[in-house]
């Protein structure tokens, strides 16, 4: 990577590229939604409808070696990451063959061959980790990204205040990356936050910091790039702010009494999907037939994930205590 | 004849400070990092002159933020690194309780096997330094409620300076809970003291009436009550647990079925405690074997207070610790 990289390369196949990955997101999620009232999928299941901008824009412009801290609505993080659909899906069933053996489900997604160090589904607990992670690379001399997603309501736990401080007082590679879908859970940012403008908060910390419209996944990595690029070539942290909505309920269970119809419709608007493709057919950069042809791929990538869900084989109980420890202690 | 091993006169904290210099010499992944561990020596100058031998970036200060830098200990550690975390105190590591159940503890099983945290936190507990209620509690039988975490009490000098390396190889992380009236105690240790076993009681002074089983900061009162008994003709065992987590059952009920009379003294509060906890086990698997009702000699049920006579009240003490053993037997 030459530092020319932080300019977007907008060529037709990248941009194709940057739908098709958010097209995953979206249909790979409905089809989650659909399976969790049928049941196949239990617990909580958070969606990230409305902000797939975020971890497309993001997550490519990391090398394979960087490692990645997510939340809890992590399924976009993952599946950009390179976590097959099929064990993503598999876990969410808690089939053996998920890619947290089942025993994590649709909150807790690790995968060590693409440092996705997981689903956290303590808010503001993934702050810490990443800390730790880029403290062992800076101790290695390794010029190694740990790239930490969470969201605005995790701004609001003293983690936060401890892991930006810790980072910059250490000179640690880390970018936060503020994923601010205004509301944290059902708590609007107006609440519960003394000063709205989350990116200023990283001033307080002397760490760089940028905000963008998190809808615009060409923004998004414009400015991941940067980011990236700052965090690489430095060492210290970086600050980005995502700002995004989430289109749908903030689990399952939500019947957002929080908010407004028309707030939610006015967003939908504004999403990233719609958005972009009618920007690329504006400037002629896709064709029907590619968007068919996508749809068509994404679909079929769905269905085999279902189907290897289907497959899939529930552990053995007599396994259930394994893995509590290292199987080479007693 | 070979001439007798040589041995060292040290304290307590100098054994620990050994075993981490020690581990910090044989393996560069090894760090410190806590409040005060530089600059400062340490709260209970346990890492004093280690800052000068090793660096700022292995004797690492830390900023008030026991969640930020137990978490980022827990990272690290996740990343190949061998962190030593220290808590100042067991109370301070309740900040830190989020990172240490929700990650350290959960993250192999939660992933699957793919992530471990193999990192050791040390933190001091106890009481008997008139520090009062919000430094001087007992609460590693708290921790050693949890699975996934492995939790030492040394309380010799061989365990102090030995427990350390083991828990660094070991694959989970690990708590070592030092109590604060240890750190002073003075002995004999061999010069070429190394690493221990972690998973196993020991077995400090053998008898046949009553088995004593405790650990840690009460184990010392727990021998001078034995040698009162012993002039009284009663020969008492003292079980020193060593690993709260996992607990060494077959070490204590093979006690147990020898003398048939078990007394647990741990300075932990007594309801849902750990001696609950030594004493259920001694019921489910050595019912048959006893003789009387299994005692316990507790924390009394309050905050620990500062006044040095109601902080004494407070603890396990060696009379109370006679008066059990003296109950357990029928001898009043």
């Amino acid at each position: 990577m030459t530092p020319t990289t932080d300019k977007p390369r907008l060529s037709r196949a990248h941009s194709l590229e940057l739908l098709k990955q958010m097209i995953r997101i979206r249909r790979f999620e409905d089809k989650c939604a659909e399976l969790y009232t049928q049941e196949k999928i239990r617990g909580f299941l958070h969606l990230y409808d409305g902000e797939e901008a975020v971890a497309v824009g993001v997550i490519p412009v990391l090398e394979p070696r960087d490692r990645i801290v997510a939340t809890y609505r992590e399924h976009g993080h993952a599946l950009v990451r390179g976590v097959p659909m099929t064990t993503a899906l598999a876990e969410m069933y808690g089939k053996q063959e998920g890619c947290s053996r089942g025993r994590g489900g649709s909150m807790h997604l690790f995968d060590r061959s693409t440092n996705f160090y997981g689903g956290n589904a303590i808010v503001g607990g993934g702050l810490p980790l990443s800390v730790g992670l880029a403290l062992a690379d800076r101790m290695r001399g390794e010029d190694t990204v740990t790239a930490c997603f969470f969201g605005e309501g995790a701004v609001a736990e003293g983690e936060f205040h401890e892991s930006l401080n810790l980072a910059a007082l250490w000179g640690l590679p880390v970018l936060f990356v503020c994923e601010n879908n205004l509301y944290a859970m059902g708590t609007a940012l107006a609440i519960s936050e003394s000063e709205t403008d989350i990116q200023r908060k990283a001033a307080c910390y002397r760490i760089a910091s940028e905000a963008v419209d998190g809808m615009d996944v060409v923004a998004v990595e414009a400015a991941a790039r940067r980011a990236v690029h700052a965090v690489r070539e430095s060492g210290k942290p970086y600050f980005l702010e995502c700002r995004t909505y989430r289109l749908r309920p903030h689990s399952m269970f939500d019947a957002q009494l929080y908010r407004d119809k028309a707030e939610v419709d006015a967003w939908r608007h504004k999403e990233p999907i719609v958005r972009f493709k009618g920007w690329l057919e504006a400037n002629h950069m896709i064709h029907p037939d590619d968007l068919a042809r996508m749809e068509a791929e994404v679909d079929a990538e769905v269905a085999e994930a279902v189907a290897f869900a289907e497959r899939g084989t529930w552990e053995p109980v007599e396994q259930l205590t394994r893995f509590t420890y290292s199987d080479q202690a007693a | 004849m070979t001439a007798p091993s040589k041995t060292v006169e040290l304290s307590y904290r100098d054994a620990m400070r050994e075993a981490i210099r020690d581990a910090m010499r044989r393996d560069n992944t090894v760090f410190l990092m806590g409040e005060d561990v530089g600059r400062y020596g340490g709260c209970y100058a346990v890492s004093k002159g280690l800052l000068a031998e090793f660096g700022p970036e292995r004797i690492r200060d830390t900023p008030l933020s026991e969640s930020g830098f137990t978490g980022a200990g827990i990272g690290a550690a996740m990343a190949g690194m061998r962190p030593i975390v220290e808590l100042m105190t067991v109370n301070f590591s309740l900040l830190a309780l989020d990172q240490i159940l929700n990650t350290a503890a959960t993250v192999r099983h939660m992933s699957g096997n793919q992530f471990s945290a193999p990192l050791v936190i040390r933190m001091a507990t106890g009481a008997g330094r008139q520090l009062a209620a919000q430094h001087s509690h007992s609460l590693e039988g708290w921790y050693a409620h949890i699975p996934g975490i492995k939790v030492l009490a040394p309380g010799t000098l061989e365990d102090a300076r030995g427990m350390l390396w083991t828990a660094l190889q070991d694959p989970d992380p690990v708590l070592i809970f030092e109590n604060v009236m240890l750190y002073n105690m003075t002995g004999k240790l061999a010069a070429d003291a190394g690493a221990v076993d972690i998973d196993k009681a020991a077995v400090r002074r053998d008898g046949r009436d009553v088995s004593l089983i405790t650990y840690g900061g009460s184990l010392w009162k727990t021998l001078e009550a034995a040698t009162a008994l012993a002039a009284e003709n009663i020969d008492a065992e003292v079980i020193d647990l060593r690993s709260l987590r996992p607990l060494d059952d077959a070490t204590i009920m093979r006690s147990v079925a020898k003398t048939r009379r078990a007394v647990i003294i741990d300075e932990g509060w007594r309801s849902g405690s750990l001696s609950a906890e030594i004493c259920t086990r001694i019921i489910e698997q050595a019912f048959w074997e006893l003789d009387a009702p299994v005692g316990r000699v507790c924390s009394e049920e309050v905050p620990i207070p500062y006044s040095r006579h109601l902080e004494m009240a407070a603890i396990p003490q060696v009379p109370r610790i006679i008066a059990a053993a003296k109950a357990a037997l029928g001898r009043a």
